[in-house]
């Protein structure tokens, strides 16, 4: 077996006296869609903190595509390849969906300022190509109607899709979805997951999400990852996870709101 | 070394000072996250109400302990007054705006009310009504202790001790620090938020009312610009000591006005001003967090 | 000639219109119209940091004052050739102004730019009040009384035809005023310039995005001291006379309130208030008797900041340009 794009080893974070993530493992191979569950305060969106930069861990290591990212600022890591979406929607929230989009493609950008000064050619190719490509993964998502629009006057659920599109503009290997489906209805959440399947084809995407919802992540999801106060305590195929007395005993133990 | 001395006499009177309206500073910090500019102003509004309730009771010539006690306790009412009325109107509207309105907002009051000081008082300097006597009140190896600074340190020492035990020995004070803590929390907790903001206000619009007398004593001149400079170094002894911690602003304060005293003996007049800002910029890049402040994570 | 079209017919313009005022009037006037470009400079680079990218500087006069010194110390001291010689000469020391106080920015701003919010504020004001305690100090810079004798733009001879200085000053304003706007411009209709934007929304996802929110932000604040710096140039290109006394904390105040009245992020309404805010004292001169000389300026300057963060928070325009329709027939043109 080829080594795994995503090589997590024994991370740690510890805030103060609280360890919130206790040596935390997982390897992620090219292509694969994993997803990461626990309770409530188990630590899940820490390790994706973790993983794209914001935090640095106190200990062990991240290693993507074979570079560790120890020590990396999240910008770097979003160069790198590795990029996310917020559990708590962070758009740009006063600009509109297409700049929101044109933003994630700013890495990219190779024309310099003085083409900008001079609005030659090479500028204007290039913003032309930038824009259709925006406007290209917003149709996949059904927002191009939209791109004119304030990011924060779209409804919930669409504010969640522009997230994973402004993701997909930075071109990345590997995309961490933090619970793309919290606060959407039944048949959004369906859309929501061909679309992620879809996308996942058409980019040659990795794609680890955070999930509440058990159903939805048994349904798509190869491998599983279930985190409980700061542990690992399970990982595998979905029936095997659906089996495990410990994950059972972790989600009606400790939160009996199992959806 | 007796000259020494005397500076440091000089520098803790003086610092005691900076303490008192940092306390100010931090208090406010510490409840709203917010600076509040226009502190400053209310510091220098404090001097002229002193300033014109003495002459409204025919107190200006006639110095003793009453004296100073009477013009004490109208001075922290007005100050308090004032900084409510500017809690009312000018921050209160605007609680749930973003940090910069705020800030904006209070850099506006604050020049507000300079230049409506201005208008209303004139831009020139006024003496300071005598409200205690200046004399020699004892010696200390060979060092002259006088009244001035044994009252200024006597009244901040005893103001400082008041305001500790009101935040850690009553109730008000257990709700203030709730309310900092976490307003959501506190307010469940059945406290209620608004009222321990406006007490905070008033607490520590009360210190910089005090803290304006004694400038009056000390320096026996007040004009409506003298908040501007005392203002920002109380500020930056708040930031010193860790802005959010009493004790910090306590500290900060002392340090800052010995500091500055002996630059002026020891280095140049001209840098005193400087020097407040050398070591606010060296602590916000070094050591944000002051000497008693804790970091904290922004959570995402 | 896309590139110069627009900005050279915005030029001549503005030429004309405030060269025929100007030729009407009295040389106080004529000050008062070439004061509305320095500060629409002062406003507009302010606003680039402020208002774009949502870091809140305090300091602005400290690099306005160093771009006025260096202006002031090398045209004191290399006289002006006289004919046409005189704008190239005056154009590379206003470069080298904007330069200087452009450097200082770079390492004001690179410690400095990691803290947020207030905490950047009051060190931004602290190296403004830094720098103006130290020229008040330092010999080299005249102390307190400042410098004197700034020469004057000289008058053009074309074979008979006089071009007065009045207007070969309000030509080289222009020309800075016009640039100074259409780099702004253009940079925000750009991808660094929407970088910007994103550090101003939200800076943890604009760094998910790949955006090097520390460069972002230390480029802003650079390119901000460098227009600071040219305003500064041209101050002292047309008041003559520099001193520590007229940088002080209210100048900064002066152009924050440009970038707020006018609505944080708007470049016409900063340019709107950049207007108000030069002619209101002058229109308020009148009122001086009645309130015994005293300033109301201030008051009313006050009184109009804590208003409109109450009742509009995001500026009088808010992000809206007074012709919107610009912003987007730039977009497709690009």
């Amino acid at each position: 077996m080829t080594s795994p794009l995503l090589d997590v080893q024994n991370i740690t974070m510890q805030f103060g006296g609280l360890k919130a993530v206790d040596s935390f493992s997982m390897q992620i191979s090219k292509g694969q869609l994993a997803g990461l569950i626990g309770p409530n305060g188990a630590g899940k969106t820490t390790v994706f903190n973790m993983l794209t930069g914001v935090y640095q861990p106190t200990s062990g290591q991240v290693v993507f595509n074979s570079k560790s990212l120890t020590g990396l600022k999240p910008y770097q890591i979003s160069h790198h390849g590795l990029t996310r979406t917020f559990q708590n929607i962070r758009l740009f929230k006063n600009l509109t969906v297409l700049e929101n989009v044109l933003i994630a493609g700013h890495q990219h950008i190779k024309y310099t300022w003085w083409d900008i000064m001079t609005l030659n050619k090479s500028f204007s190719l290039e913003e032309k190509a930038l824009n259709e490509k925006g406007k290209q993964i917003l149709n996949i998502f059904g927002l191009y109607e939209k791109w004119n629009e304030k990011a924060s006057s779209l409804p919930y659920g669409e504010q969640r899709k522009l997230e994973i599109v402004r993701a997909l503009m930075t071109s990345p290997e590997m995309i961490l979805l933090d619970e793309p489906a919290a606060g959407m209805n039944h048949s959004e959440t369906h859309n929501l997951m061909e679309l992620i399947a879809k996308i996942r084809k058409e980019f040659n995407l990795t794609v680890l999400l955070i999930e509440h919802d058990m159903k939805l992540v048994m349904g798509i999801c190869e491998n599983i990852f279930v985190l409980d106060h700061g542990v690992k305590i399970e990982e595998g195929i979905p029936s095997k996870i659906q089996s495990s007395p410990k994950v059972i005993e972790a989600y009606l133990g400790v939160d009996s709101e199992t959806h | 070394m007796e000259e020494l001395l005397q500076h440091l006499i000089n520098g803790l009177s003086l610092g005691s000072i900076y303490s008192l309206i940092a306390l100010g500073y931090t208090m406010v910090y510490g409840i709203l996250q917010m600076i509040n500019f226009a502190h400053s102003e209310v510091y220098m509004m404090g001097a002229f109400f002193a300033y014109y309730s003495a002459k409204l009771l025919k107190l200006e010539n006639s110095p003793s302990f009453t004296t100073l006690l009477i013009i004490l306790f109208i001075t922290m009412a007005m100050c308090s007054l004032l900084a409510l009325s500017i809690e009312k109107f000018a921050y209160r509207p605007l609680r749930k705006q973003p940090k910069l309105n705020v800030l904006i907002t209070a850099i506006g009051v604050s020049l507000f009310l300079q230049y409506v000081a201005q208008i209303i008082f004139g831009a020139d300097p006024k003496v300071f009504p005598t409200l205690i006597n200046d004399q020699l009140l004892f010696e200390v190896a060979g060092v002259p202790v006088k009244s001035f600074d044994v009252t200024i340190l006597g009244v901040s020492v005893t103001a400082m001790f008041a305001l500790h035990f009101l935040v850690y020995h009553t109730k008000l004070g257990q709700a203030m620090r709730a309310v900092s803590h976490s307003p959501a929390v506190a307010s469940i907790l059945g406290i209620n938020v608004s009222r321990t903001i406006a007490f905070t206000f008033v607490a520590g619009s009360s210190l910089a009312g005090i803290g304006s007398i004694l400038v009056g004593i000390k320096y026996q001149k007040i004009e409506p610009m003298m908040g501007t400079m005392i203002g920002l170094k109380a500020f930056v002894a708040a930031v010193l000591g860790g802005i959010g911690s009493i004790a910090g602003a306590v500290v900060g304060g002392l340090v800052l006005g010995v500091s500055e005293v002996l630059v002026v003996v020891y280095g140049s007049s001209q840098y005193r001003d400087a020097l407040a800002f050398g070591i606010l910029i060296f602590i916000l890049l070094f050591k944000p967090a002051g000497i008693f402040g804790k970091n904290t994570i922004e959570k995402v | 000639m896309k590139t110069f079209k627009i900005p050279i017919v915005a030029s001549l313009v503005i030429i004309l219109i405030a060269g025929s005022v100007g030729m009407l009037a009295n040389s106080y006037i004529q000050l008062i119209l070439l004061f509305l470009f320095v500060n629409s400079i002062m406003g507009m680079s302010l606003n680039l940091i402020n208002g774009y990218t949502g870091q809140f500087s305090l300091g602005h006069a400290g690099f306005i004052a160093i771009g006025a010194y260096f202006t002031s110390i090398i045209s004191t001291s290399v006289p002006f050739p006289s004919g046409l010689g005189a704008l190239p000469v005056a154009g590379f020391i206003t470069i080298g102004s904007g330069l200087v106080a452009g450097l200082v920015g770079y390492f004001v701003g690179l410690p400095s730019l990691r803290l947020k919010g207030d905490y950047l504020a009051i060190v931004t004001l602290g190296f403004g009040e830094i720098i103006r305690v130290s020229l008040n100090n330092i010999p080299f810079f005249g102390g307190a009384i400042g410098i004197s004798n700034i020469p004057s733009f000289p008058e053009l001879n074309f074979g008979g035809f006089i071009i007065d200085r009045f207007l070969v000053a309000l030509i080289f304003a222009t020309f800075w005023a016009v640039t100074c706007f259409f780099f702004i411009w253009r940079l925000l209709n750009s991808s660094p310039g929407r970088g910007f934007l994103s550090v101003r929304e939200d800076e943890i996802a604009a760094e998910a995005m790949g955006i090097n929110t520390t460069k972002m932000k230390v480029q802003a604040f650079v390119i901000s001291s460098f227009f600071a710096g040219v305003a500064g140039s041209l101050y002292a290109y047309f008041t003559n006379y520099v001193s520590p006394a007229s940088f002080t904390f209210l100048m900064s105040i002066d152009a924050v309130i440009m970038v707020v009245l006018g609505g944080m992020g708007s470049m016409t309404g900063c340019l709107a208030s950049a207007f108000f805010i030069t002619l209101l004292p002058e229109i308020l001169r009148s009122l001086k008797d009645y309130t015994y000389g005293i300033d109301l300026r201030m008051v009313i300057y006050s009184l109009a900041l804590i208003l409109i963060m109450i009742l509009r928070p995001q500026g009088l325009f808010g992000e809206k340009e007074i012709f919107h329709h610009w912003r987007k027939n730039d977009k497709s043109t690009t």
